[in-house]
């Protein structure tokens, strides 16, 4: 396998404009002669599917929700970045570029990430075209808020739901299509499988989620927009349904699976209540403006909050990292809040939480103040964990939220699969080794909207229009047997426990070993027990009713045993990875006072794995970086 | 501090195996759940005991589980997503109700939301509104500088107020006359508010109402029940406001006359 | 795609049409019950105001007057009734499986009585034609005495009782239906809001008020 980025040449800055000039075209009254599959209706998938099918191609989307509107991309609470320089405080295309590579601790590419910020600006401008109702201010202009540790305003917002606002405007456009007849929406449709003929996609195969009917659709190019994996984890901030049987069955079709193990602890949760739980939920990250994070200094305190004095408390992260104090980056104040729970200084009945604390604030501002800056996350608050945040500090704890891992793509966002595009959180993305707030929402617009109607064109281009291949060609019957075989599988176990119950079980596996700080012995012992309780989960799965019916514990099953799989590939990842990059903490890799070591003489590349048959080990290529705009800098935040 | 204190309530739950069979409600025991649980939750752990029994779990749409994507839907004694204002059903804790009270689960019940099984239905209808005219038409690439049309930030404000529907369906579930008003006119709203959307404004309220009614859903009769169970607080205003546009639209209709030829 | 036909096919197209013939028979009544206050006037040289005042509409632009009105508000009923069936038809068919259980919390009894409360009206009103410009329900009707015949009529207790309770059912369809009318046709601001619901109380007290004292007065001899 080789890993071609396929990066233009010339000078970065110029890259894309001369790339999209040389790009072949299709003759626009042989677009609809052209059909195109996008699996997911996210923010890369709606802005894709709406865009190709308002260029001419006949496009099938499909999601696993009722609708398309309700893909996990409307949860995004925080913004959207924009090197926009609305507010003259000296943003520029260059430097959103540099932030997020060097946000990403420099293991991303370079050339995406520019193209990322420079079609950034683009992104507000449809937006707003399409109605989204951005904040404003008084005189009528758009509103930005500076966001995730920039040192600029660069995160456009509205109001606390940015993530909904962004995806009704894509869906709205893909609703436009849908009525024109040029896209056929396909909901609770779950992809199953890649149908390759000789090598190239063309086609999946889904099971309709109401009738249990297994169908191949037929393409002549196939995108795969299908999100994040976090829920390899159990317990994230992500939606229930969110899974990686879409890429992971890509990546056993021999598309490249890379970085699987950068992901993603987002440090202000609500902590866990007990083992009913089901997902946690993200309180935005802005509360770190005004709380203070402490931790009582005497272990197996349970004193109330109030009645600890204050020479009794440790703000950590203040006195760890006296420059940015609470503002510490992402990936840095999960750890520091892990390291406090694990010296048992954690808080709340389960010990695994943190307070966060509004009484300096309260004090300093007011309540109104406080009130009118986080008056909706104060009430979300309070009406998952009953407590008045006004009156008791916030109990915290980091969980599980982005993966930036994901099938490799080479520039054109192509996978190792001629044919097979992927797009948003499901590639391996320009995040490098941690994604800053508020590029999530920008890189899966950037995908959808400005860079797969382009080069999905110039594949097109180079393809022949007309009929795919015949609905009974063998490498499409193949597929579908393999779809049935699996459901049928899974339903003859008949064991004794649930799909959740092994899919809590893997997911403490890897919160364990492969979470927030990783070690060799760890990621080892997990690597043993994954393939254990896989063979159990083989063996001992109970689910109920049939495959020909809405049933969802099935769906679940299907999901868990793909995360089986991915979650042994991720840990394998992290082993090979012996540095610490951003979302990536080796505990053998560390500075002398605990902060993460790159290790850029052997790693400065992006690991992608090779699927190599049932039961062998997959095969690591890497792809070498170079940087050649901007200085490989070690990250601090002291 | 919320000390953990468990319940023990008892479940009617409306139960149906597709969308062709009779459906009726069968009577389940949650036993020991935790105030801490979400609803949701404790379905889960209802349902998870089920699977071991060898029944079929309780099937009810969700997804995000934090009140944005509008999935999940069940009348939880009597109330779309139950007694909690302003809160959906995967956002209401078991702690809203008190030990051995029995609760009465129903799925959303109208015409244009036809049950698929047991508190699953299918909100197809709003997507084919949407597709109507729910839109501005702004392809990918055409548009000016986000900053070149300055918007009264009051109007921002009450677009944003209107765009929060998540369309979940409870305005339907709840009203009376299974009227789908609140949702529409939440869409309309916020497109006729904005700039944006006036070139459109028109035939926008006139696509969406018509293709509203195509839907079968019932027609509003001002009981204001919506607004008190839209979890997002989506306000009659905005029928209002639909109401108008209508009623100006139906006055300057024109017939569309085809223009041009082919090519 | 959109014809005049489309309009009055349509959900909010039937609703503007109850809400302006709504206006229309609001109007109406308000202005009824006005010129029925006549009945507390003394009579002047022998002849009762309210006769006068009968006498009045009768030859109003030469008798034509009366008739336009009567057309008017005819066309008015019918128009609101047909649009009444024909939501009615939709809302049925809209949700054809009942809730088991179902808790309101903003919906009155007025506004999910107004179908009931309306064909009460219509009973009322039919009767009430009967009673007072046909003259056929009781015995000693005469035409003209306009004031002679509300008397004697009210005077019999069960008509009375008949009048009061339909009155009763009146002022919940107009109470819901003057603050329906106003968000029917868009009427709706934050500010104004109170305001549309003091008038609807306003108007359906006074209205309401005045109607019931009618009988009440006939029948404790206020008015003889
Ligand atoms: C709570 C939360 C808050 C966030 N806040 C921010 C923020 O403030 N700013 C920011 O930039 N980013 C934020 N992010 C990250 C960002 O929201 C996501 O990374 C981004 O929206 C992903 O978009 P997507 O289109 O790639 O995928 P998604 O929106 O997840 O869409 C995936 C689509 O694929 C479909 N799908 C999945 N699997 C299958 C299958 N097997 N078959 C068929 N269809 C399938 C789904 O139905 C869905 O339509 C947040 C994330 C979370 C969880
Ligand atoms: C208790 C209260 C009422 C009294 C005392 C009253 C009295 C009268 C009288 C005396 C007439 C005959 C007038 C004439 O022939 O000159 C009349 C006519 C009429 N009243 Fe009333 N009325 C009352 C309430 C109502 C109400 C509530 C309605 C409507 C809902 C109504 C509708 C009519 C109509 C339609 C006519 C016929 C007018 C015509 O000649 O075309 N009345 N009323
Ligand atoms: C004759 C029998 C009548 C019937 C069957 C009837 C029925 C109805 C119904 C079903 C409604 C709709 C309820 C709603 O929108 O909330 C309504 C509304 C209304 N009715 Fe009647 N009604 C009748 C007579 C009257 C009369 C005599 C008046 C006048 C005094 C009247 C005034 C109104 C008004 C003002 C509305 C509100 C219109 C709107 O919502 O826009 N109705 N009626
Ligand atoms: S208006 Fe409210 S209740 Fe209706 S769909 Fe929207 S959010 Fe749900
Ligand atoms: S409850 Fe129904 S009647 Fe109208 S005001 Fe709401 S749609
Ligand atoms: S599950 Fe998303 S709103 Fe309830």
């Amino acid at each position: 396998m080789e890993l071609k980025s396929n990066i233009p040449d010339g000078p970065l800055e110029k890259k894309w404009e001369k790339y999209r000039n040389d790009m072949k075209l299709v003759n626009p009254a042989n677009k609809r002669k052209y059909k195109i599959i996008v699996v997911g209706s996210g923010l890369a998938g709606a802005s894709a599917a709406a865009s190709m099918a308002e260029l001419g191609y006949e496009v099938e989307c499909f999601c696993y929700q009722d609708s398309p509107r309700r893909a996990h991309s409307i949860a995004a609470q925080g913004g959207i970045n924009a090197a926009k320089n609305y507010h003259n405080d000296g943003d520029s295309v260059f430097r959103l570029f540099y932030d997020t590579v060097k946000g990403g601790d420099f293991r991303a590419r370079e050339a995406n990430v520019h193209r990322l910020a420079e079609v950034s600006v683009n992104i507000i401008d449809q937006c707003v075209a399409q109605g989204v109702p951005f904040a404003r201010e008084y005189g009528g202009l758009l509103d930005n808020r500076s966001f995730g540790g920039a040192q600029v305003s660069r995160t456009f917002y509205a109001r606390g739901q940015t993530g909904q606002q962004l995806l009704l405007g894509a869906y709205q456009a893909l609703e436009r299509q849908i009525g024109l007849g040029k896209v056929k929406m396909h909901t609770r449709h779950e992809m199953q499988e890649l149908i390759l003929v000789d090598g190239v996609a063309k086609g999946i195969v889904t099971r309709d989620m109401l009738t249990g009917e297994i169908e191949s659709h037929l393409a002549h190019a196939v995108c795969l927009a299908t999100g994040g994996y976090a829920p390899v984890f159990f317990l994230s901030t992500n939606a229930m349904g969110c899974n990686t049987t879409a890429i992971w069955r890509a990546y056993k079709k021999g598309a490249a699976f890379a970085n699987p193990c950068y992901t993603q602890i987002h440090p202000t949760c609500i902590p866990v209540t007990g083992d009913h739980q089901s997902k946690l939920t993200l309180m935005s990250e802005s509360l770190r403006n005004d709380g203070r994070v402490w931790v009582p200094k005497k272990p197996g305190d349970k004193r109330a909050p109030k009645d600890i004095p204050e020479d009794e408390r440790d703000y950590y992260l203040e006195r760890k990292y006296p420059s940015y104090g609470n503002l510490a980056p992402r990936d840095i104040a999960s750890r520091a809040a892990k390291e406090a729970c694990d010296n048992g200084l954690g808080v709340g009945e389960t010990g695994r939480g943190v307070y966060l604390d509004f009484a300096d604030s309260i004090k300093r501002l007011g309540q109104p103040a406080i009130e009118e800056k986080y008056g909706n996350l104060f009430e979300m608050y309070e009406r998952i964990t009953d407590e008045n945040p006004y009156k008791v500090p916030m109990r915290i704890y980091p969980a599980a939220h982005y993966t930036m891992g994901g099938l490799w793509v080479d520039y054109n966002l192509m996978s190792t699969i001629p044919g097979l595009f992927v797009m948003g959180e499901a590639n391996f993305s320009d995040h490098g080794a941690n994604r800053l707030g508020a590029s999530a929402l920008m890189q899966g617009l950037a995908d959808g909207y400005f860079v797969a109607p382009y080069t999905v064109g110039n594949y097109l281009a180079g393809v022949k229009s007309g009929p795919v291949v015949a609905a009974d060609h063998a490498a499409v019957k193949a597929a579908e047997t393999a779809v049935k075989e699996r459901i049928d599988k899974l339903m003859a176990i008949k064991g004794k426990k649930t799909p959740t119950h092994f899919h809590r079980e893997l997911g403490k596996i890897m919160w364990e070993h492969c979470g927030m700080a990783r070690t060799e012995a760890g990621l080892k012992k997990a690597l043993e027990l994954i393939p254990k309780l896989r063979e159990e989960f083989w063996s001992d799965l109970l689910v109920s009713g049939t495959g020909d019916e809405l049933n969802q514990s099935l769906e679940r099953a299907g999901r868990v045993a793909d995360f089986f799989e991915l979650g042994e590939l991720m840990c394998l990842d992290a082993l090979e990875r012996r540095e610490s990059c951003g979302g990536h903490f080796r505990e053998e890799s560390q500075t002398p006072d605990g902060e993460a070591q790159r290790d850029d003489a052997n790693f400065c590349h992006v690991a992608a794995w090779e699927y190599k048959g049932e039961g062998q080990v997959p095969e690591r290529h890497v792809e070498p970086l170079a940087f050649e705009s901007v200085h490989l800098a070690t990250r601090s935040y002291k | 501090m919320s000390a953990e204190k468990t319940l023990n309530l008892t479940l009617k739950v409306w139960r149906q195996k597709n969308a062709a069979s009779e459906g009726g409600f069968e009577t389940y025991a949650a036993p020991g759940v935790s105030t801490d649980m979400s609803f949701l939750e404790m379905l889960d752990v209802v349902n998870e005991g089920l699977i071991t029994q060898g029944a079929e779990p309780i099937a009810f749409d969700h997804d995000c589980r934090e009140g944005i994507c509008g999935t999940c839907s069940m009348v939880i004694n009597g109330r779309p997503h139950g007694p909690k204002e302003r809160t959906t059903a995967c956002q209401l804790h078991v702690r809203s109700f008190k030990d051995g009270d029995t609760i009465s689960i129903e799925p959303w019940r109208a015409k244009a939301f036809p049950v698929r099984k047991d508190l699953v239905v299918d909100r197809s209808a709003f997507d084919r509104i949407i597709a109507a005219g729910g839109f501005i038409s702004a392809p990918t690439g055409s548009a000016q500088d986000a900053n070149a049309l300055p918007i009264p930030k009051e109007n921002a404000d009450l677009a944003m107020d209107a765009a929060a529907c998540i369309g979940c369906g409870a305005c339907v579930a709840v009203c009376p006359n299974a009227s789908a008003m609140l949702f529409v006119s939440a869409k309309i709203s916020q497109l006729a508010l904005l700039p944006q959307g006036q070139p459109e404004r028109y035939i926008r309220v006139r696509d969406m109402v018509a293709q509203m009614d195509a839907e079968e859903f019932g027609s509003c009769t001002n009981h204001g029940e919506c607004e008190t169970a839209c979890p997002k607080g989506i306000s009659l205003e905005n029928i209002a406001r639909m109401n108008r546009d209508y009623l100006k639209a139906s006055l300057i209709y024109r017939p569309k006359v085809a223009t041009g030829g082919a090519g | 795609m959109q014809t005049g036909a489309g309009f009055f096919g349509s959900s909010i197209g039937k609703k503007i049409v109850m809400a302006i013939t709504g206006i229309l028979l609001v109007g109406f009544v308000t202005v009824h019950m006005i010129g029925n206050l006549q009945l507390y006037l003394p009579a002047h040289e022998g002849v009762y105001a309210l006769d006068t005042y009968g006498e009045f509409l009768r030859t109003l632009l030469h008798g034509s007057g009366i008739w336009i009105a009567r057309a008017t508000l005819l066309t008015a009923a019918i128009l609101h009734i047909w649009a009444a069936w024909g939501l009615t038809l939709m809302n049925r068919a809209a949700r054809p499986v009942a809730y088991q259980n179902q808790a309101y919390v903003a919906s009155t009894f007025a506004s999910r009585w107004m179908r009931v409360s309306g064909v009460v009206v219509l009973i009322f009103i039919i009767v009430h034609l009967l009673h007072l410009t046909v003259g056929n329900l009781l015995p000693g009707f005469e035409q003209g005495k306009v004031f002679h015949n509300v008397v004697t009529g009210f005077q019999v207790p069960w008509v009375s009782a008949f009048y009061i309770l339909a009155m009763v059912f009146f002022a919940t369809h107009l109470h819901h239906g003057i603050w329906s009318m106003l968000q029917t046709l868009g009427l709706s601001h934050p500010r104004y809001n109170g305001l549309r619901h003091g008038l609807a109380t306003l108007l359906t007290i006074v209205v309401i008020g005045g109607n019931i004292s009618f009988p009440i007065a006939v029948l404790t001899g206020f008015v003889r």
